[in-house]
């Protein structure tokens, strides 16, 4: 096998989640597909880690991880914010500054 | 077991079927969190996704950052996806309305197209004969020596700067959430006071006591058959939906406007 196959495993992630980004109402769930798009480049980065020979890649995916971890919680902290006053978790509900 | 992994040639019959069997399971259960109704389906598929992912990274040699994709994806942040599910309600089902025409159709479309033109870049692209983290790790004596050695070192200013992030997460997690109160919590001594001077120093009888159910909202009978307002929560009362036996809600339309008891 060519390691190469985890770089097309890792687009193939992204792409789906991109089109839950897309597609999806729940923010939540919107939310958990950005979390899908972060883990594949993570794996991209791990398998240039692993190509390149150096540990850079590890470490870079480390930050992305920790950085995911700061964005979910913000993220997830905004959707009950917003839960509270509009009593919905849609990404098509608010639409105050709407015309 | 550090060496055996990271020293292995890059395309051993082993991996290669570790990969064959993982890397459709990752995209199948990818695929289901667009397509489960149910975000907490959704939560669950996420979750087989980012454990596939970490039997990933350490086939290739990220044996610390395939533990850590378990305690800090699976382990923390789909507890809290799974908390603020609880919070937002389980039952909220996504619409499937569509608000803009078409949105789905053009959503699938630029997706399979970035897909496309990822996989044709990367199918053009030479790469070397994958020499593995082996060589890396053993250079510092050891895979977490490496990757100490990376992130105290050469990228120590980065660590900083995502540590900062972290603690401006917390402390604007902890304002958003937070919610002012409208009154003035009242101290425990006023309540005792309020309620020995109120009109029930007692406690209130507790529900369904000798009535035919023991539910919350099945109210207690008094001594002469009657149903008692006072077991059965306010809120209850407010929504209507307290069960009343047959007999006793044959009285409550007699003595319509009584006092409540």
């Amino acid at each position: 096998m060519n390691p190469e196959n985890y770089l097309y495993l890792a687009t193939i992630l992204f792409a789906i989640g991109s089109v839950g980004v897309l597609v999806r109402r729940n923010a939540i769930v919107v939310f958990m597909c950005i979390e899908l798009m972060l883990n594949a480049s993570n794996l991209a980065f791990v398998s240039f880690a692993r190509l390149n020979g150096n540990i850079d890649g590890q470490v870079v995916a480390f930050f992305v991880m920790v950085v995911a971890a700061a964005e979910v919680v913000i993220g997830l902290a905004i959707i009950v914010t917003i839960f509270r006053t509009r009593r919905s978790a849609s990404v098509d509900d608010p639409n105050l500054l709407k015309l | 077991m550090i060496e055996l992994l990271s020293t292995a040639p890059p395309t051993s019959t082993g991996e290669a079927v570790a990969f064959w069997v993982l890397a459709p399971i990752a995209v199948i259960a990818a695929v289901m969190i667009l397509l489960s109704r149910k975000a907490v389906h959704s939560a669950l598929w996420m979750a087989t996704t980012m454990i596939v992912l970490a039997v990933l990274f350490i086939m290739q040699g990220g044996i610390f950052l395939g533990v850590v994709q378990v305690v800090v994806y699976t382990g923390a942040v789909m507890m809290l996806f799974l908390f603020v599910l609880m919070l937002v309600g389980v039952d909220a089902s996504d619409s499937f309305v569509e608000t803009l025409r078409a949105q789905r159709v053009a959503g699938i479309l630029l997706a399979l197209g970035l897909g496309g033109m990822l996989v044709a870049a990367i199918s053009r692209a030479a790469f070397p004969a994958a020499p593995g983290v082996g060589a890396a790790n053993d250079g510092a004596g050891g895979h977490v020596e490496a990757i100490a050695q990376a992130i105290f070192t050469r990228y120590v200013f980065t660590f900083e700067v995502v540590s900062i992030v972290l603690i401006t997460a917390a402390v604007g997690a902890m304002a958003l959430t937070h919610k002012e109160l409208l009154t003035p919590r009242k101290p425990h001594g006023q309540l005792s006071v309020e309620r020995i001077r109120g009109e029930h120093p007692t406690p209130y009888p507790s529900p369904g006591v000798y009535a035919r159910h023991n539910a919350v909202d099945t109210p207690a009978l008094l001594p002469d058959g009657s149903a008692s307002e006072a077991s059965v929560p306010d809120e209850l009362r407010r929504q209507g939906t307290v069960r009343y036996t047959e007999l006793e809600a044959a009285r409550e339309q007699e003595s319509e406007g009584g006092t409540p008891r």
